[in-house]
């Protein structure tokens, strides 16, 4: 029963835009795209423990760099993905650089006001650009192998493919040298230094991480909407991602996306009740931090089949 | 030749001169003990060999290499392991996963290794869980090797932190009070696990108020008192020392002005 349950959801999911009408769709769109979005917060929040709400700074990065590259130069919209990604982690890497040593709320206060400086700059049409507080428009369809998407059913495939993927290498990286190094951070910054982790470095290469992942997925934003601002890369978007982390399971890539389907996907079901929309949000934060510290689904401890191998070997 | 030289170190943490002019070293391959009284700066020292704290004036090397001013996880590369005096496990991650930390410095797969595992990442893990176990199994916990750290008894987190330090292959390894908390069996078991770790040429240097376990494992002890250090020399040496009788038990004639 649970092995199947994940292939049955996934399934579900799978076949959902087929049943679904075009509004829900781009709803369950909205959630892949946050869903990745998260994923690659929780590099940084979850795994590392970093506490950083301006995760919305790297996404705009991503999603600028696309339109700019395809509106200015002509670039099609997914050959500037990867362009996107290495950007927004360039980006992340000289930005945390000074402040990776700070702690706790302390680091929460500087990424708040990172990702203001990115609004107001991207306003304010730094470089003469970002086309100020409207934005660019005109951003070009993606062509996939001669397909060009449109509706929300062909972007529905491009963003949850997108998901997967994303899911499958964060998996393999949390259970790395790497992932057992963050956590380590996580635990007890000065027993994984003791140790012998860089515990500087590796933070930074978490930043990095993150940050190409979110400036990829400001690609795919992007090309789905054909219309950026800066309205789109708000605190309350860093704030909304946070949350779902936390909320889901930070270190729990399962939770994080059940955060994604809570936290995205619920308020749609209950548009009728939009203004009481914060009051509920609000009480289910706090009834999650009394009685869930760990989110819906804490992380679990990792298994390692391996061991049990060599520990029937008698020495 | 000897492996650690500590030369004219002094630390002061405000006004305290918490160490001060400390000099000292150790040969490749005995067991040295640093002793003395609560307060006398024995911590200290050890930190700022581990670069947890840089001395204010004085020289480290190890191996012929300068270690002030390097930061502790390349100290841990250079080869000096160390346990805590307070226990710093990762309590929330498997025995396992513990041994794995030491283990790190050593391994080399990065972030795209991680991400599209290579079968160089593969058999590196492999091989650094193979390490982890054996390790485990020297210090007599690989049957709680899946359990988490946190859950362990107060001697077994420290035999887990001897564990740790010994997976990142150290030439020297500094033992933080190892039987602190201990019992006289596990005690007894400890002073045979050090003898074990010099049979494999890693050099010891540790701190400990057991004094018969120190009288009986070490080969030279430094006795500090105050951040001074006032002798150096065989147990037999130290426990025949006026100065240092004098500092444990106080001066036989003592004219206390009060």
């Amino acid at each position: 029963m649970n092995r199947l349950l994940p292939w049955g959801l996934t399934l579900l999911l799978a076949i959902s835009p087929v049943v679904l009408d075009t509004y829900w769709t781009d709803v369950l769109n909205n959630v892949g795209l946050y869903a990745v979005l998260a994923l690659s917060l929780n590099v940084i929040l979850g795994l590392a423990g970093l506490f950083h709400m301006g995760h919305a700074a790297f996404y705009a990065v991503g999603a600028y760099t696309t339109a700019i590259l395809n509106t200015v130069y002509g670039i099609p919209v997914l050959w500037t993905m990867p362009l996107a990604g290495l950007l927004a982690g360039l980006f992340a890497a000289l930005v945390a650089r000074p402040i990776i040593h700070l702690r706790g709320d302390y680091l929460l206060i500087v990424t708040i006001g990172m990702v203001e400086i990115v609004r107001i700059a991207l306003i304010n049409n730094i470089f003469g650009i970002t086309g100020g507080a409207n934005g660019i428009f005109g951003i070009s369809r993606p062509i996939l192998f001669e397909f060009k998407l449109t509706k929300p059913i062909h972007f529905f495939y491009l963003i949850w493919a997108v998901v997967g993927i994303s899911a499958v290498l964060f998996r393999c990286l949390e259970h790395s040298r790497f992932g057992r190094a963050l956590r380590y951070i996580k635990e007890d910054e000065t027993a994984a230094a003791g140790s012998g982790i860089d515990v500087a470095h590796h933070k930074l290469l978490a930043f990095t991480i993150g940050a190409v992942w979110a400036g990829m997925t400001g690609t795919l934003f992007a090309a789905k909407m054909t219309i950026i601002s800066p309205e789109s890369f708000t605190f309350w978007e860093s704030v909304l991602l946070f949350t779902i982390v936390i909320l889901g399971g930070a270190g729990n890539i399962l939770g994080v996306l059940l955060g994604a389907f809570l936290l995205i996907g619920l308020p749609e079901l209950f548009r009728d009740f939009a203004q009481y929309r914060l009051l509920v949000f609000g009480a289910a934060m706090v009834a999650m931090m009394i009685f869930r510290g760990g989110g819906l689904l804490p992380p679990q401890p990792p298994r390692y089949p391996q061991a049990k191998v060599s520990l029937e070997e008698r020495p | 030749m000897s492996l650690l030289d500590v030369v004219g170190v002094s630390k002061s943490f405000g006004g305290l001169m918490a160490v001060s002019d400390v000099s000292f070293d150790v040969e490749e391959g005995s067991i040295v003990g640093l002793i003395g009284p609560n307060g006398a700066g024995k911590t200290t020292v050890f930190n700022l060999i581990t670069g947890n704290s840089v001395p204010d004036s004085g020289s480290i090397r190890f191996q012929e290499q300068e270690l002030v001013g390097k930061p502790t996880h390349a100290i841990v590369a250079a080869g000096i392991a160390r346990t805590f005096q307070t226990i710093r496990l990762f309590p929330r991650m498997s025995v396992l996963e513990n041994v794995l930390a030491g283990r790190h410095c050593r391994m080399k797969a990065g972030v795209l290794a991680a991400m599209l595992r290579p079968p160089r990442q593969r058999r590196e893990e492999e091989a650094a869980i193979a390490r982890a176990m054996a390790e485990l199994r020297f210090v007599g916990l690989e049957r709680e090797y899946a359990q988490l750290a946190g859950g362990l008894s107060y001697g077994n987190q420290r035999l887990l932190e001897i564990a740790r330090a010994l997976a990142s292959d150290p030439r020297l390894i500094i033992l933080d009070e190892p039987a602190g908390g201990m019992n006289d069996a596990e005690t007894q078991a400890l002073m045979h696990l050090i003898h074990a770790i010099q049979k494999r040429g890693i050099t010891i240097l540790l701190i400990e108020h057991d004094m018969s376990l120190v009288m009986r494992v070490c080969h030279k002890l430094v006795v500090l008192e105050h951040g001074i250090c006032i002798a150096t020399g065989t147990p037999a040496e130290i426990q025949a020392n006026p100065r240092v009788i004098e500092a444990y038990l106080g001066a036989e004639d003592d004219h206390a002005p009060y």
